[in-house]
């Protein structure tokens, strides 16, 4: 019997996003603001993996200045970001863990101001880079990850 | 423009230099009756404090000053829902610097933002109280003499007890300080103070529950309430509010020049039969929470005498 094939095209403009840890490709959906805008993204989950067994791949077929890299960074900065333009990788970006994110996750701490003032921006700041700690920036509190 | 957020918005230098002005003011106060005439503080406190509104008003008057403000989130336009950054920049207009206590955590801060007057942070939930920290240290420098060599007990509430994360985060900047923290499980010092202030500046400090078994080891206790205010459950708060009460019993104990610290108010967790022990020094840190107000009002406004 013939094995089926997976097939997902290639994209003219946009992000192929590689190495990302299995199961994480919904999260990064999410904090991306995928589901807001209105462009192609195909989504492999569980993919094989010479390198990490498995893996998830995402392609975003979008101007490529839509998606913010810092925030790739926050959730997992051992992703590949292969940038496409006029059908050729132009890019290979390292991420790195951001110093700052704003607006990204939120503060669970009840105690925070930004829990009253919900119109304050929602910062964290990388306090611990060895340990990929960030803290809020008004109240100090860990963020948690899931 | 500066603004006091925590302890360490001052290097060691800047600080040594706030606890000299504040020991000169108070061997010559007269000197500094009115470095601010003409100045106004506003206190803005969105929690009841007796204590820390108070010595800033004291501070402020001693100057030369004047006061105005409210000391309670009712009595201001917090309850008609205006924002921490609106009343910031409406009291701006008014005073020349101010003092902000607020219950949630980073509220001063907020107001730093957008205010065109330097913002002192008041204590802020259970995060920060920076002036009770430079009280303390000019407690501690003024009656051990250093603040360094020093091994110091922290007993009570290290969870939401602000004044203790200030006091750490400052003390850590001194050679050969060490830390035993004394409370209750459930009210260990928060993790953020552990990893980022204590381990990260390579610090000694052991956990221990009863008090008995180290302060005899002990330069300094650090006492603090277990606060009702800070609990979302009032069984808990019932538990845990006597776990420490420092008796004469106690302080037989302790060495005999170890020095007894509290923030206050206090509860039951200092017995007054230990007020007049030469080792308590919490009224008179009360004193030195005023030189050392003035000494910070007449720094953060670039007044010199």
């Amino acid at each position: 019997m013939a094995k089926s094939v997976l097939n997902v095209g290639r994209i003219s403009e946009g992000f192929v996003l590689d190495h990302i840890q299995a199961g994480k490709s919904m999260e990064i959906y999410k904090y991306l603001n995928l589901d807001k805008l209105d462009c192609t993204v195909a989504i492999i989950k569980n993919a094989r993996s010479a390198k990490m067994g498995v893996k998830d791949i995402m392609k975003i077929e979008c101007p490529i200045d839509y998606i913010d890299l810092d925030v790739l960074g926050f959730i997992d900065h051992n992703i590949t970001v292969n940038i496409v333009k006029d059908d050729e990788v132009v890019e290979k970006s390292t991420l790195t863990l951001p110093k700052e994110i704003r607006n990204i996750v939120k503060c669970k701490n009840p105690r925070c101001i930004t829990s009253i003032e919900q119109e304050l921006d929602q910062v964290f700041i990388l306090t611990d880079p060895r340990k990929e700690v960030y803290r809020c920036k008004y109240c100090e509190e860990k963020y948690k990850r899931k | 423009m500066r603004h006091l957020m925590s302890p360490l918005d001052f290097s060691v230098e800047e600080q040594e230099r706030l606890l000299d002005l504040a020991a000169d003011i108070e061997k010559n106060p007269a000197k500094y009756a009115h470095a601010c005439d003409g100045k106004v503080l506003a206190t803005l406190f969105y929690e009841p404090s007796t204590r820390t509104r108070l010595s800033f008003e004291s501070a402020m008057i001693h100057l030369g000053g004047q006061v105005l403000g409210f000391s309670s989130a009712a009595s201001s336009s917090a309850s008609k829902g205006e924002s921490v950054s609106d009343t910031i920049r409406m009291i701006s207009c008014y005073a020349d610097i101010c003092a902000m206590r607020h219950p949630k955590e980073g509220a001063p801060m907020v107001a730093t933002a957008v205010s065109s007057i330097p913002v002192i942070n008041a204590g802020d939930g259970g995060h920060q109280h920076p002036t009770q920290t430079l009280t303390d240290l000019m407690t501690i420098r003024s009656l051990k003499g250093r603040l360094n060599h020093l091994t110091i007990g922290l007993c009570g509430d290290l969870k939401f007890g602000r004044t203790v994360h200030s006091l750490i985060k400052a003390l850590v900047r001194y050679d050969d300080i060490s830390f035993v923290c004394i409370s209750p499980e459930e009210l260990r010092l928060p993790d953020y103070i552990r990893e980022d202030v204590l381990e990260a500046n390579g610090k000694s400090y052991q956990e221990v529950e009863r008090l008995e078994d180290v302060i005899g080891n002990l330069d300094l206790l650090y006492m603090t309430r277990v606060q009702r205010e800070r609990f979302f459950n009032e069984e808990d708060y019932v538990r845990l509010k006597d776990f420490y009460i420092l008796d004469k019993k106690k302080m037989k104990l302790a060495k005999s020049d170890m020095l007894v610290l509290h923030p206050l108010p206090r509860v039951n967790e200092i017995s007054v039969e230990v007020d007049n022990d030469p080792r308590a020094a919490y009224f008179k840190q009360v004193q030195y929470g005023v030189y050392v107000r003035m000494a910070l009002i007449l720094t953060l406004l670039e007044v010199t005498v």
